[in-house]
């Protein structure tokens, strides 16, 4: 195909390009980081948004699925809400604006504006491929964010939450994290939508952890009914190091959450948590890949999907195990539960292989509610309705237990779990 | 308090009839013991009192103090006082066993118009029952009847019972994969239940369980039908002599 050719734009497509049209020599960036936004704008304008033609997009055509983008609003920011988990250090993204105030021990962190004015942001803008089409769009209109390092040895008592809260409008943020050698944190990355207006936000983080760094990492997805979030997460494992990757999607309205990782240092271990609460007509599309480039490294993954109405789910997963990735121990699931005739779910677990001496699996399920489960309850006494909701809660609240080293995060998830649930069974 | 009228009953997704014309009676007080060969609809039979859907009820009635109880689902009949103990007592991960007894017992208070337990008083209820049935603490804080084993699952159908405190209580098989210690505190937790205004019917395979809960009246299921009533002594004869003869006879 040739990409200087322009195809006829959707309305989104335009809006996202008149939204960069409009900012041009207001977005932050020095030259070299606003010569890279006006390729991936260009990028955007002539190749479109990704069609289910492309692969990695089969199950979200982008192009169809998003039929409009709000336009951007600088004062489309709401107030901070309460944190996930009582005594966090909150860190508030006001339409892509940090704002830092008391920061604990051992972390320092700069507003992202000022990595794309200096121009140190540039490297981490390229996108991840030809079909990162989220790449794309935030890396052509990102405003702000946080680059926050934690230092090395540092252990964080409280959990630091990163909270983006929009009310309408567009927010496009970046996050880079660091994380020292030997540091132990917990870190909350929010997105919520406090107004029923249509907002679009796409949030792009780019974690890395140093050697023996153990990390707890949880995107809480909270948009609200007509929002389209489009978030990122890369992150790479040095030697040894622990990442526990916790995704909530409770919320938005077309949704795509993508999981980029890299164990690049031996010993490391990646533990990923996915839980869906799909309602209405949503799309819910989360997307992972792993890489395994060194030997001896581990990771395990579980989606849970509860799917209601008329909502769509999607899971990708897909793990490549390099040729010298020897030892690899690598299982994925994807658990189901569809809670009406309409509800749907496509999961594609993919394994490569490229090395003889690993342990890798996977494995999907769908199903309804348990019928012999549903009647054990019911035959203690347990109105019908109480006993679906505690099941489908069962269903779910399985692996936030996992957590339970924390209690009081795993009180927190359980609560917007129940909350959501509540809400919409 | 239990009176089964010419029940029939069949599968529900493929209309095979299983319970054929059944007829029983169960006062307040009594320990009534159903005894049959596999297959012959015993579980099916404790499937239906209790109201699961699987089965269907295509002819006669079942009263429960007087009233038929075919139009009410099962966690009505629950609430009303009917117990099914499972033979297979079912894992629910993911529900702490504390919270499914909190549950089921405030559900049921709340059906009959009751006040829901204060959380205090819970507790006490809880730690003196799972003590009688010698179930430890940690057991309850795990998710119900996971990792449990085949003892500790039926202990833990019993401590439901003992806590709900049904008027109604059925049996199911309570004896498949106990051995003879747990046996004995299982139904050690049985006869402490037995009382002037509760029924109890233990359905079984074998007489062994009938040493130790002792029936007042035994009756021979056979192809869905009652094909003899006594007392216990025919249970004994049926241990001595089999199922055979009696089968013969109804042939």
């Amino acid at each position: 195909m040739n990409m200087q050719q322009a195809i006829k734009m959707t309305a989104a497509e335009t809006a996202l390009v008149d939204a960069y049209t409009a900012e041009i020599g207001d977005l932050p960036g020095d030259g070299a980081v606003l010569s890279l936004r006006d390729t991936l704008v260009h990028e955007l304008r002539t190749a479109g948004l990704p069609t289910r033609r492309v692969e990695s997009w089969h199950y979200t055509d982008l192009r169809t699925l998003l039929r409009a983008v709000p336009a951007a609003d600088p004062s489309a920011f709401a107030d901070r809400v309460d944190a996930v988990v009582p005594g966090s250090s909150v860190l508030p993204v006001r339409s892509g604006q940090a704002d830092l105030k008391s920061l604990p021990n051992g972390v320092t962190a700069r507003s992202y504006t000022e990595s794309l004015i200096d121009g140190s942001a540039v490297a981490g803008l390229a996108v991840l491929g030809s079909d990162d089409a989220i790449g794309r769009i935030n890396g052509g209109l990102v405003r702000g964010g946080l680059e926050i390092e934690i230092a090395e040895g540092a252990q964080l008592e409280a959990p630091l939450e990163i909270q983006v809260v929009q009310s309408h409008g567009q927010a496009h943020t970046r996050f880079p994290v660091s994380f020292g050698a030997g540091s132990k944190a917990t870190v909350i990355e929010r997105h919520l939508s406090t107004h029923a207006e249509p907002s679009f936000v796409s949030s792009v983080s780019d974690v890395t952890l140093a050697e023996g760094a153990d990390v707890i990492w949880i995107i809480v997805q909270q948009q609200g009914a007509a929002d389209t979030h489009l978030g990122q997460i890369r992150f790479n494992l040095g030697k040894d190091a622990k990442l526990h990757l916790f995704v909530i999607n409770a919320g938005g309205k077309l949704v795509r959450q993508e999981i980029h990782g890299k164990a690049s240092g031996e010993g490391a271990d990646l533990t990923l948590r996915g839980i869906n609460l799909l309602g209405g007509d949503s799309h819910t599309d989360v997307t992972f890949t792993l890489s395994h480039d060194v030997p001896h490294t581990t990771s395990s993954e579980i989606i849970r999907n509860v799917v209601f109405d008329r909502a769509k789910g999607v899971f990708q997963g897909k793990i490549l195990v390099a040729k010298d990735a020897q030892k690899t121990d690598a299982k994925m699931a994807c658990n189901t539960l569809l809670l009406s005739d309409d509800a749907d779910l496509s999961a594609k677990p993919e394994l490569e292989i490229f090395a003889d001496d690993v342990q890798c699996g996977h494995g999907a399920t769908v199903a309804d509610i348990d019928h012999t489960q549903l009647f054990y309850m019911l035959a203690r006494g347990i109105p019908e309705k109480k006993a679906r909701g505690m099941l489908v809660n069962a269903f779910v609240a399985e692996i936030v237990e996992e957590l339970e080293d924390d209690e009081e995060l795993v009180e927190a998830l359980e609560g917007i779990i129940s909350a959501w649930l509540e809400k919409h069974a | 308090m239990l009176e089964i009228k010419n029940l029939h009953a069949r599968i529900a997704e493929d209309g095979t009839e299983i319970i054929r014309g059944l007829n029983l009676t169960v006062k307040a007080g009594e320990v009534a013991a159903i005894m049959g060969p596999n297959g012959s609809g015993k579980s099916t039979l404790s499937y239906v009192l209790s109201g699961r859907e699987d089965y269907e009820v295509t002819e006669g009635d079942i009263l429960y103090n007087g009233e038929s109880i075919l139009e009410l689902d099962a966690s009505e009949r629950a609430a009303k006082g009917i117990f099914l103990a499972f033979q297979y007592p079912v894992e629910i991960p993911g529900v702490a066993t504390m919270q499914f007894l909190k549950v089921a017992m405030n559900e049921q208070r709340k059906y009959r118009g009751e006040d829901e337990l204060t959380t205090p008083e819970f507790m006490r209820r809880v730690k003196e029952a799972a003590a009688e049935l010698k179930i430890a603490p940690e057991m309850l804080r795990r998710p119900l009847n996971v990792g449990f084993s085949g003892g500790e699952k039926k202990r833990a159908e019993i401590l439901q019972m003992a806590l709900l405190e049904p008027k109604l209580c059925v049996l199911d098989e309570t004896d498949s994969g106990l051995d003879i210690d747990a046996l004995k505190v299982v139904a050690d937790g049985v006869n402490a239940l037995r009382s002037p205004d509760r029924a109890v019917v233990v359905i079984t395979h074998y007489q062994r369980l009938l040493d130790y809960i002792v029936p007042d009246t035994v009756h021979v299921l056979y192809k869905g039908q009652v094909i003899k009533s006594g007392d216990k002594t025919l249970a004994h004869e049926l241990e001595a002599k089999g199922y055979a003869d009696l089968i013969e006879a109804a042939a």
